[in-house]
């Protein structure tokens, strides 16, 4: 990255459950604000930008939080905050137009009528809510596409969501601590979603809050926390979110632009990677991004994550805290938990699943890359 | 509005041409005027070309699945199990998200031949939905 060397210097996710009694989107956000705070040894007087997603409160929020914490000046991002956030204020910190950023979202009490999917999948687009589409549904379409293009038996995606269940199975912080270990045809036996995707091939709901701290290398020398460096990254829009038909065509490629700057700004090659914080809102996704982002040909994908290669201690580990499948996934604030395991890898302080020696970690969420560095 | 009720667009000034007409049974479907691509969702201006001369006319409402998924976890209790929801390209060249109804589940396919079949939901909304040819 150009301009000033921006590092992370606090990375912290609040307690995580399926609901969490007598809390609100704005306090659990809260809470992760002043953990990751604690983290970097900073205060709510040293932040001078934010990025604040509650709940699902797409606008204002980080306007609506600076206030509310006394700030009385700040730059505020635009993002929903996650890897791409993170690039845009270490654009901004880089620039000079700030020096310590805070971004964190969280979310409460927002899913209730639990007869429907969660509100966050469903969309209110006139030309896509009236059939029933809903988030699985939207990739399931593309990866169904991608089955049958290339033949693909549904064993080779449903070791990846076994994969990462297990990984959850072992993180005593994920909400689903201890259920597992799980194997591919354990997926394939659960019930039908949304064809391909069985329930255990898609993401779960929860609540809690996340949230990380970004200031200059020279500010972080002055802190008693390892720091980690953004090394670059970048996000790709492919226009209005659930709005269009979401084929295989439009979606296969979706952050390869944002890959390659990433990587190009980094100066690395695709094996310097150690760690793949990948977001996991469905299986057949992790096979999409090596793919997209060039770790293996179009179609070859399920064999690059056949057997131990997406393990902790492959070649290729992923999600490595059992992500939105058995960690977390609150409907937004999930992006930042990549970010915050990637940091944990980075620090050699992940709570399960440490990959040994992580000195580079790959986040990609989606369209968003990013890539951190010890 | 409850979950129970199947949610229903709401036209706006741009979109209601296309609704009006699906309650008459006819497909509607923007056409440039300078450049001929037919364009969907309705927009201001042609994705190709750029030009604001964009025309509605009538699809002959013919296609195939271009993918598809057969939902069993329903997005509200609205909608009964298992349904269809598929990416339909029409023979004038644009894409749909749709409904393929009026079969069991199990017989669609990626390529199968489908045509529009209208689904009145309110007095002003009728769906068009997809059946197979």
């Amino acid at each position: 990255m150009s301009g000033r060397e921006v590092v992370v210097v606090g990375a912290y996710n609040t307690p995580q459950a399926r609901v969490l009694e007598g809390q609100t989107s704005d306090s659990v956000t809260l809470a992760a604000i002043t953990g990751a705070l604690d983290d970097a040894g900073l205060t709510t007087a040293d932040v001078d930008g934010l990025t604040v997603l509650p709940g699902l409160q797409y606008r204002g929020g980080a306007d609506a939080f600076g206030y509310a914490l006394g700030i009385p000046w700040f730059w505020t991002g635009a993002q929903v905050p996650g890897p791409a956030a993170v690039v845009e204020a270490a654009a901004a910190i880089g620039a000079g137009a700030c020096d310590t950023v805070v971004l964190a979202g969280g979310q409460a009490g927002v899913y209730t009528d639990r007869a429907a999917v969660a509100p966050w999948a469903r969309t209110p687009n006139e030309f896509i809510e009236c059939w029933g589409l809903m988030t699985p549904a939207e990739w399931a379409m593309a990866a169904q596409q991608y089955l049958h293009r290339f033949s693909v038996p549904r064993e080779k995606i449903a070791h990846v969501a076994a994969v990462i269940r297990n990984n959850g199975s072992r993180n005593p912080e994920a909400v689903y601590f201890g259920r597992g270990p799980y194997t591919a045809e354990d997926v394939l036996a659960s019930r039908m979603i949304a064809d391909p995707y069985h329930l255990l091939d898609c993401a779960t709901t929860s609540e809690g809050g996340s949230a990380l701290v970004l200031t200059t290398a020279e500010r972080a020398a002055d802190l008693d926390v390892a720091p980690v460096r953004v090394l670059g990254g970048a996000w790709d829009s492919w226009g209005p979110t659930y709005t269009h038909p979401p084929t295989y065509d439009r979606v296969a490629m979706w952050g390869r632009k944002a890959g390659d700057a990433a990587f190009a700004q980094a100066g690395l090659s695709r094996d310097d990677v150690d760690v793949f914080e990948f977001y996991d809102n469905f299986s057949w996704e992790i096979v999409r991004y090596f793919e997209s982002l060039r770790y293996c040909d179009v179609g070859e994908g399920p064999d690059l994550v056949a057997g131990d290669a997406i393990e902790s201690t492959g070649r290729y580990p992923i999600v490595t805290d059992g992500g939105t499948m058995s960690h977390s996934h609150t409907g937004e604030s999930q992006r930042l938990q990549r970010v915050v395991q990637a940091v944990r890898q980075l620090r050699g302080e992940s709570a399960a699943n440490q990959v040994v020696g992580a000195e580079v970690a790959l986040v990609a969420v989606i369209g968003e890359v990013l890539l951190l560095g010890a | 509005m409850t979950t129970t009720d199947r949610p229903v667009p709401h036209p706006s000034p741009l979109t209601e041409p296309f609704w009006a007409a699906c309650r008459e049974g006819r497909l509607l479907v923007q056409r440039c005027d300078k450049c001929g691509a037919h364009v969907f969702t309705p927009q201001e201006f042609c994705r190709e070309c750029h030009a604001d001369a964009l025309t509605w006319v009538e699809s002959a409402g013919d296609g195939h699945v271009v993918t598809f998924t057969v939902i069993w976890r329903p997005q509200t209790p609205a909608f009964d199990v298992p349904y269809v929801v598929a990416v339909v390209r029409l023979e004038e060249g644009y894409e749909m998200v749709t409904n393929i109804v009026g079969t069991p589940p199990d017989v669609v396919t990626i390529g199968a031949p489908v045509r529009v079949r209208f689904t009145p939901v309110t007095d002003a909304i009728t769906l068009p939905c997809f059946e197979l040819a």
